[in-house]
């Protein structure tokens, strides 16, 4: 048995698109049946990027999440389907059969990730399949990884333990997408944007010179994480969750210190902290 | 019919190209055999790195078989419906009036019929032309070589280029350290691993290399960035715009007031000098004229010290972020990274941005310029790469077929006349103009003290433009200007050029469609220029020449450029000299014959597989560059063009002098009372900045950077695929729209949301774009990339009309650098914007 998977590390993506546009090369007025039917002009996004901006003004945060079919283990699109219109794969890819999909819309609508497009003009759904027929040609790679130029895309089985992919996977921090849609995807994640506090810290009666070296601290739920200012007197804890409540506590010899409540509903830029001296 | 595979390559990347049935079906990055990759390595911090067996091209290469096939192709030539060359000839309706096929006949006659009635009545000066760059790959058929050839025979006057991407470095860092020979950037060898074994830190100044991508080098570069953030090397961007390399490289973003940033390098070297952190033997041994700088950053000279407080109040960058940039950068090993080749950057294409650029040299001037981690690098050249096998390139005179000693015959121009790219409009409609310098002055410092007026006495103002392969509209300053131009009946005949519609095509008398390189044959190697961007490949992890194969017949009646003017000088008699007896193919064979490649594979090999990769050899000895300098030896690196390499001043820079020079020697010689460009470099106020009279009405600065996914005006509208991705154009009402990149709080001040279509205006023009709101911005600052293919004013023909095509460099102020610095300033540009309510 084989499980195909792309690992796929947000940290490392320069939002480039070349997985979009490769992906768009390959599937565009090209037939590959039966795996896939072409690709129309418009409006089909097999490997859609996401832009996550984050935080405010000066310490904005920018992360591109590639977004290709997600080959989920118990995919909602196979128990959407009707007379067995998509299938899995034995090595775990899942594929909308061109024909037997005809006139199911509900497919598209069945896929929480929203990665399966509607073509209009031939009247059926159709997504990202790993290229599964460059995979069975013997080509190693789906257009996407191919083209990828920072490595943010690793392609493999995850059942052969000798893959790259598989041994990544035990060695990074690896997660789903969207893990509450419990569909058990086989594409897996590092480094997905969560919230994140940002501030710099000032000295009054210092206002010249940054402040490095600060201890800073965040409180709040299962955490208590510390940090100290770099040399810009900038900090940053990231990796929140959204909606916590947070203390952040700032300290510094000769200055009173100061707390901060905070509630996560969006990145926190907590801009200057100004700390008096004691 | 089974499927083919072709080799061809594009100017960001070598491809494999995939026919059927005649049609092109897909392009992928060229699929070469893996024994023939052999990666370098590079060991730094008990690491080895090494570049995966690929080639890593830019976006847009992905999406030129959309290019290829695009609805935007000219098909066939045509006529305007209004042009009469025996009769009416209406030039008031270029850009207005409609246009009929006619056959390649009748469009040949023409034109040959025009060029020999201009040039029997006026001579040939009245002929002039002009290209653009990089609409195609392949040095057989650039623009250099068949449209240089094909004019050279009619002695016409060419239109001198401006170093449009790197101003301030050509006409300021070039009487700092010299460098002339490569247009004021700095020799690259070696620098990535030099990066890696010593960095620990990079100041990106004015560059994001994940954007702009080496130029030609596609992304290859990405991943070294990628090893050196892994690394650990602290990242601090300065930039009005939070870039793309800054958003995954995260690190310190410091985003100054547009036109301040030689406040900020000011500032820098105030802190060094008081604190007393600089490199204090570097600069005795290796610099002069240090005690007159020192003097002004002192406020000796002009009663105001360059404090960091005095820097903030003009940049608006804290004073103490300043002072902590000082310090680090002092105390670790840091690489100014000025620009995506070195000197780029757009800080130095705005009003004094010599000044900017001298600075940049200078700073790394005061910290050893050259020892190691302490030397300026793009990020994107540099790579290990073989120097020792020859192939030639567009840009060197072997790599040309005007100038190659190949060709039989060289033709030469006679003609002494020159224009300059910038003031072609002025001087068509207000002659005569006048300017200093040589366009791309190479070959010494004296080429910009070079005075050139138009019209030059002895020969006629021209009458018959020839326009080739692209537009200006969206790549120059105050381009409405380029409208005028054409609709003066001084333009006797226009003839336009190209493969694609473009915004100055609809200008044309006449319009000859041209082929792409995927119909014809060419070779070329991937990021290669040659000539004044030596060893430019680099940039790329792998050298690599391709046999551009013709993959397709040429698509419609399209022809090459090359069979295009072969006919028109068979019409004028001059077919064999144009040709010199050789089809494409046969010159692409003699490029070949006369390079290192016929060592390494045999012509028939090559022709078949179509690539050779040119591995660096077993012995490959790594040369820092400038280490040469910083330690005192002759200059060991391979900087073929450096004059003084292998003679007895091996030891100097290209300055005067041979050092660096805080108050230059050549400048003193030329122009020693230029307060423009004083002899040693000063922080002056923009002319149209935050203290011009214009910013009372006009408070918003506009930041028109080189373009993401697009190159010049190539690709963007010929490749509507692109346009399904939003930072380059987003579709809004079934039209896609340029983004304008807005700050918070300046939109909320003016009621505009994203995805609003807002009207950028000041006097010069209108343009029409989409609004994006974001927090990458520095408020006060518009955000929108240069380079829009698409002119689309609401009323056709009318230069004054609003263009909703994005081209936002019609916005952009004609004025240039300084009184004696041709250079273009299209950063140098307030606006207000609104919502256009249409």
């Amino acid at each position: 048995m084989s499980r195909y998977s792309i690992l796929i590390d947000v940290t490392k993506c320069n939002g480039c698109y070349n997985c979009f546009l490769a992906c768009r090369d390959e599937y565009y007025g090209n037939d590959y049946l039966p795996y896939s039917a072409a690709q129309p002009l418009n409006d089909n996004f097999w490997l859609k990027m996401k832009e996550i901006e984050r935080g405010t003004y000066p310490k904005p945060k920018l992360s591109y999440i590639p977004t290709p079919c997600m080959n989920c283990e118990t995919a909602p699109c196979i128990d959407a389907a009707k007379n067995g219109a998509v299938y899995r794969r034995e090595d775990g890819i899942v594929i909308i059969d061109p024909e037997k999909a005809k006139g199911q819309e509900r497919i598209v609508n069945a896929c929480p990730y929203r990665v399966i497009y509607w073509n209009e003009e031939k009247q059926i759904p159709q997504k990202c399949t790993f290229c599964a027929h460059r995979l069975d040609e013997g080509v190693k790679l789906p257009r996407c990884v191919e083209s990828c130029p920072t490595g943010a895309m690793v392609f493999g089985d995850l059942d052969d333990p000798q893959s790259e992919i598989a041994q990544l996977t035990v060695k990074l921090s690896v997660e789903d997408y969207h893990p509450e849609f419990e569909t058990k995807p086989l594409v897996k994640y590092v480094g997905i944007p969560k919230r994140f506090v940002a501030g710099e810290v000032v000295f009054r009666g210092q206002e010249g010179e940054c402040a490095p070296g600060v201890s800073v601290k965040l409180s709040g739920g299962d955490l208590d994480l510390e940090t100290v200012t770099d040399l810009f007197g900038d900090f940053e804890f990231e990796g929140l969750e959204s909606y916590g409540s947070y203390k952040v506590t700032v300290s510094a010899d000769g200055y009173e210190s100061k707390d901060i409540e905070i509630k996560m509903f969006k990145d926190v830029n907590l801009g200057e902290i100004v700390l008096e001296p004691r | 019919m089974s499927e083919q595979v072709f080799t061809n390559c594009t100017n960001a990347g070598p491809v494999s190209v995939y026919v059927k049935d005649g049609k092109v079906t897909r392009m992928r990055p060229l699929v070469a055999e893996e024994k023939d990759f052999k990666p370098w390595v590079i060991e730094a911090g008990g690491k080895k790195y090494s570049p995966p067996k690929k080639f890593a091209v830019a976006p847009y290469v992905h999406a030129d078989r959309r290019r290829l096939y695009s609805e935007e192709r000219i098909k066939y030539p045509m006529k305007r419906v209004d042009f009469d060359p025996n009769g009416e000839r209406n030039p008031q309706n270029r850009g207005k009036s409609p246009y009929e096929r006619i056959s390649w006949d009748e469009a040949l006659d023409i034109v040959a019929g025009e060029i020999k009635r201009v040039k029997d009545t006026y001579g040939g000066s009245a002929i002039s032309g002009m290209t653009s760059s990089h609409h195609n790959w392949g040095i057989v058929g650039y623009k250099m070589g068949p449209f240089a050839r094909f004019m050279n025979l009619l002695e016409f006057t060419p239109v001198l280029d401006n170093p449009d991407s790197w101003e301030g470095w050509h006409w300021g860092a070039t009487h700092t350290y010299g460098f002339y020979w490569r247009l004021g950037m700095p020799e690259q060898y070696d620098l990535l691993e030099d990066s890696l074994q010593n960095a620990e830190m990079i100041v990106l100044w004015s560059n994001d290399p994940d954007t702009t991508r080496g130029t030609y080098t596609g992304q290859d570069s990405a991943l070294w960035r990628q090893w050196l953030k892994e690394k650990g090397v602290k990242m601090v961007f300065i930039d009005p715009f939070h870039n793309f390399t800054a958003g995954v490289m995260e690190g310190k973003w410091i985003a100054p007031r547009i036109g301040t940033d030689t406040c900020i390098a000011m500032a820098i070297a105030h802190v060094w000098i008081t604190e007393d952190i600089y490199d204090k033997e570097y600069v005795k041994e290796r610099t002069i004229g240090f005690d007159q700088f020192k003097e002004y950053v002192l406020g000796k000279e002009d009663g105001q010290e360059k404090t960091p407080e005095w820097a903030e109040g003009e940049s608006g960058v804290k004073a103490r972020v300043i002072r902590a940039l000082a310090r680090e950068w002092a105390a670790k090993r840091t690489i100014l990274s000025g620009g995506a080749r070195g000197g780029e950057g757009g800080a130095c294409r705005q009003a004094y941005g010599t000044e900017w650029a001298r600075m940049m040299v200078l700073l790394q001037g005061m910290q050893g310029l050259g020892k190691p981690g302490r030397t300026i690098w793009g990020t994107t050249m540099g790579a290990p790469s073989d120097t020792k096998h020859w192939f030639p390139a567009y840009a060197d005179l072997e790599g040309r077929v005007s100038t190659a000693h190949i060709a039989k015959f060289k033709p030469a121009n006679p003609t002494k006349q020159r224009l300059y790219r910038l003031t072609l409009p002025d001087a068509v409609l207000d002659p005569p103009v006048s300017w200093y310098g040589e366009g791309f002055c190479g070959q010494s410092l004296e080429q910009q003290f070079t005075h050139f007026e138009y019209p030059m006495e002895g020969y006629s103002e021209i009458k018959l433009f020839y326009r080739y392969g692209g537009s200006f509209m969206g790549t120059m300053s105050d381009t409405t200007k380029w409208v005028r131009m054409y609709q003066s009946p001084k333009l006797e005949f226009v003839v336009n050029q190209d493969i694609w519609f473009n915004s100055e095509t609809r200008m044309a008398d006449i319009i000859l469609p041209a082929c792409t390189n995927f119909e014809r044959d060419d070779v070329g190697e991937w990021g290669a220029c040659g000539g004044y961007t030596c060893h430019a490949s680099s940039g790329c992890n792998y050298r690599i020449v391709v046999r551009q194969q013709k993959c397709i017949d040429p698509l419609w009646e399209s022809k090459s450029d090359y069979e295009i003017f072969r006919l028109i000088s068979k019409r004028l008699g001059t077919e064999e000299e144009f040709t010199d007896g050789r089809t494409e193919l046969d010159w692409v064979k003699a490029f070949y014959d006369s390079s290192d490649l016929k060592g390494m594979i045999s012509w028939e090999e090559f022709d078949k597989k179509g690539y050779q990769i040119i591995n660096i050899s077993e012995d490959y000895k790594s040369t820092p560059s400038l280490r040469w300098f910083a330690e005192g030896r002759d200059c060991d690196t391979p900087d073929t063009n450096n004059p003084k390499r292998n003679t007895e001043k091996g030891k100097e820079l290209g300055t005067y002098s041979g050092k660096i020079e805080f108050v230059s020697e050549s400048l003193k010689a030329n122009f020693p009372d230029d307060e423009e460009r004083p002899i040693s470099p000063h922080y002056i106020p923009s002319w149209e900045g935050h203290h011009s009279e214009m910013y009372k009405k006009y408070p918003l600065q506009l930041l028109s950077s080189h373009p993401r996914f697009t190159f010049h005006c190539h690709y963007d509208k010929h490749t509507d695929w692109l346009d399904d991705i939003p930072v380059h154009r987003i579709k809004k009402d079934g039209y896609a729209w340029w983004p304008a990149r807005i700050s918070f709080e300046d939109a909320e001040l003016r009621g505009i949301q994203s995805g609003d279509i807002v009207r950028l205006h000041n006097h010069r023009a209108s343009v029409l774009c989409i609004a994006v709101i974001t927090e990458r911005i520095r408020p006060g600052v518009i955000h929108s990339y240069a380079s829009s293919a698409k002119y689309d004013p609401l009323v056709p023909g009318n230069a004054d009309s609003p263009d909703r095509g994005g081209c936002v460099n019609m916005l952009t102020p004609s004025r240039m650098v300084s009184k004696n610095v041709p250079g273009m300033t299209p950063n140098s540009c307030l606006i207000e914007i609104e919502k256009w309510e249409g």
